[in-house]
């Protein structure tokens, strides 16, 4: 039993949904008891979908488990069935269909519906959102393409005379991070290397599309999680190599370029030696100085996480101080890059242990999911997301992909931005002094006040800064400063502070420091302090634990 | 009353004799088929937010935590005082003692949030389906962490409630553990229903205008805050869907006043008449009280009536609200109805609201939510109210949507709220007709 305060993942027949939702043609009729309906409104309104999921449920009750509720299933399968007409149907059950263990695949089998079926085993219980939309696709892909495939050992045809090099894109789904406009992005990019895109599935394919996935010369998995079980099948039953580098960042989009045009055999100098992308001159450029050696804290699903600290370090010059993953199924790989940052993975979804890392932490910049945003609203700390799960604001209007050359723009923009409210923040404190200028400043920081508070819990008068000059403010500040909302930060970082004493110009000298390092410098000087044994804390003390710390 | 009774399509007359037969009564039909409807957990969005000490930890499923996460959307500024505690494959092969992992969780809760003071265990259709038993557990529990924390259950499962039934079954444990009301204690008067703060002390004001008193609400404020019951206690429903609560109240000595709902001016004003009837209240004090207020309710529903007058609309099922709303819509906005579809309809609580309803208004018990959309397309209504994973589908199609799930969260009760809520149908009239793109 797990305590959950809020969960990264659905169960995995929410991961089914998705991949139904994503296709054309594909119904499915899940065994659930009523309420289970509720997932139709992250599609409709999540991702503002103008159509609802293609999704029948069976919504027993309490009345119906004394009775049939096979037949129940049975009776709510024909009825879609008639009423849909889809090409093909999923079948399964929801966590609570689970444990009545009704079996909807061999009801449906009994059926004998003159379309295929594909009977889904989901364990909820074992099994989460991304796992359940991977074995999915797997599923309708070994149904579909899988009779299809040659007889073992069949060497691959040779192209056409005269055909172009061809590829799937494997892997974008329905409710998938900025899926929609990587797909376009890494679209063009492939074609524009003479390249055909054969299929993109599942988001937007048909079970037709599905059925002649294995023509293409290669398949290329943009996401992993989702994709790469149903491109192993193919690579053994179509004998398809794979790529598996996620377009992300500058650096990786010109590898899995690099990848792409050696399995297809063109030449890509042409394609990389025209690529423009603004993030590798910005990055240069004097004003990014600032970026230097900013301490992010990286978590998300497996792809995004590992390409986002790629990134970080390689290309934006930041230091990266935590790296984690929800996906269990990408623990290895995540391992595997935390130690290209001498960091330790951390591979948990549990929210409360991701908070205490955080705050354990003490990041500059925090690049996660929408859980993550929240972590950092929370403790003042800038944020900016790069994985599902997704928020409505995940689906901007405008074309913004992740991937690719204008997704290293998006994220050159993206991520950069929440810290040059950052730098704005800083010069405000700079100019404290001046009358007009104090740290109440309104900021585009939003939750100001409490943000601070939770970010120098070391303190109580530091949170209340400006409360020695304006009363005024401090009674705002008090006010807004909502317990609920700093008790966890507070909690965890409420640390060695009780028996040290602040000198009162040590306070004000400390305040002179930018709030967003101050929690950093105040917790540098209590314990350099604690180690040299000193009681009270002087101007003298935090210089010296300056100078210790080198920061 | 006519009753027929649908399955999958095809109606059945039911065998159950009519009881009213009154020519204007309206005609009930009983529907079977996919349920678009929110479980009971979902009303935990609203509640942990109005009892300010008390907690929520369902024990269930992913799909439970996922589900109240949706429904509250993750951009809740504060922590949430709910949380999961999820069962796994350890728990359901016995490899783990479930009541040990419960203790485990519950201590951990406890410990991080050492300001709660009622802690529910939530009950969910696979905690209900393995017939894990959570009142044990929380008198178990209790007994642990006495008297700082009390610990109390109830089911959300989607199996038993939908999504307002929630509320009903956590007052009705509610109702069951009040204290008792003095021996020959002064009659009092009991508000039952979860109301936003700002509408409980307009409702205070009011029965203190009219002395009617000593008045207390069911859920107070806070844990240790909850009102007394005895039999000198009578309670008004300020919610349609709170049958349980009020059986619970009756086996405690409750007397419920038969009232309609204070929705719109009317509601209101019946919903208080019949509480100062009990209370004896002279008709002149009545007037002197109500007349300012309801002529203020009536010029704030007058503005929207031009938007909303002779348009129609109709009702998916959701909250158990929507024979009230189509009574106030109806009667005091001259709305046409086409059909109000509700989950579950509680005769004997909202027969003076039925008798309300215009002649013939067809009510839709249960759902089979293709054939409401058939007949929700076919009759092409000015708007539509129903839930968040309908309505913009709905809205692609040309049709005006109203989100059924803002009649919960947003202030809509009493004489103040009338206009307010009439302007949460005229809105999105209003929206379409402002736009041209």
């Amino acid at each position: 039993m797990q305590l959950t305060v809020w969960t990264y993942e659905g169960p995995p027949h929410i991961g089914a949904m998705r991949i139904a939702n994503s296709m054309r043609g594909v119904h499915y009729v899940l065994h659930a008891p009523q309420g289970d309906t509720y997932a139709d409104l992250l599609f409709t309104m999540i991702e503002r979908n103008s159509k609802r999921p293609p999704v029948t449920y069976t919504t027993f009750q309490a009345r119906d488990l004394g009775g049939d509720t096979a037949e129940l299933f049975k009776s709510s399968a024909r009825s879609a069935y008639e009423r849909f007409k889809p090409d093909l149907l999923l079948v399964g059950a929801s966590c609570t269909a689970e444990l009545i263990q009704d079996d909807p695949g061999g009801l449906a089998k009994a059926l004998a519906l003159p379309i295929p079926v594909v009977p889904l085993e989901l364990p909820a219980y074992q099994k989460k959102e991304n796992w359940g939309a991977a074995e999915t696709f797997y599923q309708i892909v070994r149904a579909v393409a899988g009779p299809l495939a040659p007889a073992p050992g069949t060497p691959k045809a040779p192209r056409r005379a005269g055909a172009r090099p061809s590829c799937n894109i494997l892997g974008p789904t329905s409710l998938g991070f900025r899926n929609r406009d990587d797909v376009r992005e890494i679209s063009r990019l492939i074609e524009s290397l003479g390249i055909e895109v054969a299929v993109v599935a599942p988001l937007g394919a048909s079970t037709a599309d599905i059925a002649r996935l294995g023509d293409a010369d290669f398949n290329v998995v943009l996401y992993s999680e989702i994709a790469m079980q149903a491109a192993q099948f193919l690579k053994r039953s179509f004998g398809q190599p794979i790529v598996s580098i996620a377009p992300i960042g500058v650096g990786a989009t010109r590898a899995f370029i690099a990848e792409v045009a050696k399995l297809a055999g063109v030449d890509a100098s042409g394609v990389l030696s025209d690529a423009a992308s603004r993030l590798p001159w910005y990055s240069r450029s004097v004003d990014s100085t600032y970026l230097t050696g900013k301490r992010v804290f990286i978590f998300g699903d497996g792809t995004h996480a590992i390409a986002a600290a790629r990134i970080a370090k390689e290309e934006l010059g930041f230091t990266v101080v935590g790296l984690g993953t929800y996906s269990r199924e990408m623990a290895r790989e995540v391992r595997d890059a935390a130690k290209l940052y001498g960091v330790e993975a951390l591979i948990s979804d549990d929210y409360l242990e991701v908070e205490e890392t955080i705050a354990g932490l003490h990041p500059e910049l925090v690049l996660g999911t929408q859980m993550e945003r929240h972590i950092a609203k929370r403790l003042g700390v800038p944020c900016a997301v790069i994985s599902a799960p997704v928020h409505v604001q995940d689906f901007p209007a405008r074309y913004s992909p992740h991937m690719g050359f204008e997704g290293a723009n998006v994220i050159f923009d993206t991520w950069v931005h929440p810290l040059m409210m950052g730098l704005e923040e800083h010069l405000l404190a700079m100019f404290r002094e001046d009358f007009e200028f104090n740290d109440t400043a309104p900021s585009h920081l939003g939750g100001h006040a409490s943000g601070k508070v939770a970010h120098t819990p070391g303190s109580r008068t530091e949170s209340l800064a400006p409360a020695d000059t304006n009363p005024l403010a401090e009674a705002a500040v008090a006010a807004s400063a909502d317990l609920a909302v700093i008790e966890p930060g507070a909690k965890l970082m409420a640390t060695i502070a009780s028996e040290i004493v602040w000198a009162a110009e040590a306070e004000t000298e400390l305040r002179k420091i930018p709030f967003f390092v101050r929690g950093k410098a105040r917790r540098n000087t209590e314990t350099y302090a604690k180690q040299q044994g000193v009681a009270l804390i002087t101007v003298e003390t935090l210089y010296d634990a300056k100078a210790h710390f080198g920061r | 009353m006519n009753a027929h009774v649908t399955v999958n399509g095809n109606a059945i007359k039911s065998t159950a004799p009519d009881t009213a037969g009154a020519c204007n009564a309206p005609v009930v039909t009983f529907e079977r088929g996919q349920r678009e409807v929110f479980c009971g957990l979902t009303s935990i969005v609203w509640l942990h937010r109005k009892i300010q000490d008390a907690f929520f930890l369902v024990v269930g499923s992913r799909t439970c935590a996922h589900l109240v996460q949706s429904a509250a959307g993750v951009m809740i500024f504060a922590e949430p005082r709910f949380a999961t505690a999820i069962i796994d494959e350890r728990d359901l092969a016995g490899l783990a003692d479930i009541d040990d992992e419960l203790d485990r969780v519950v201590t951990r809760l406890l410990d991080r949030r050492p300001e709660i003071k009622l802690l529910f265990l939530v009950g969910s259709c696979p905690s209900e389906v393995i017939k894990l038993d959570l009142k044990r557990a929380a008198q178990r529990l209790s007994k642990i962490h006495t008297p700082k924390v009390r610990i109390l259950n109830y089911s959300g499962s989607g199996i038993e409630t939908t999504f307002t039934q929630g509320e009903d079954a956590c007052l009705a444990t509610l109702a069951a553990e009040l204290p008792a009301t003095a021996t020959n204690a002064p009659p009092s008067l009991l508000v039952v229903g979860a109301l936003p703060d700002v509408v409980e002390d307009q409702f205070r004001r009011l029965f203190e205008d009219l002395g009617i008193g000593p008045v207390a609400f069911l859920p107070a404020r806070t844990a240790n805050q909850q009102p007394a019951v005895g039999p000198d206690t009578r309670f008004l429903l300020a919610q349609p869907f709170l049958g349980d609560t009020a059986r619970a109240l009756e086996n405690r000595g409750g007397k419920r006043i038969e009232a309609p709902f204070p929705f719109g001016e009317e509601g209101t004003t019946l919903w208080l008449e019949a509480a100062a009837r009990v209370w004896n209240v002279p008709d002149d004090r009545f007037q002197r009280v109500t007349a300012p207020r309801r002529e203020r309710a009536r010029r704030a529903v007058e503005r929207h009536r031009e938007r909303l007058g002779g348009r129609s609309i109709f009702f998916f099922p959701d909250s158990q609200l929507e024979p009230p709303l189509a009574r106030f819509l109806a009667r005091e906005l001259g709305m046409v109805v086409i059909e109000i579809g509700t989950p579950y309809l509680n005769r004997q609580h909202l027969d003076q609201e039925l008798a309300l309803l215009p002649h013939g208004t067809s009510i839709v018990e249960g759902q089979d939510v293709e054939a409401q959309i058939d007949r929700c397309r076919a009759a092409r209504p000015d708007i539509v109210v129903c839930g968040l994973g309908l309505a913009n589908p709905l809205e692609a199609e040309g049709l005006t949507t109203k989100w059924s799930i803002e009649l919960l969260f947003s202030p809509v009760h009493g004489y103040e709220q009338a206009g307010d809520l009439a302007e949460l149908f005229a809105r999105p009239l209003d929206r379409r007709a402002r736009l041209e793109v």
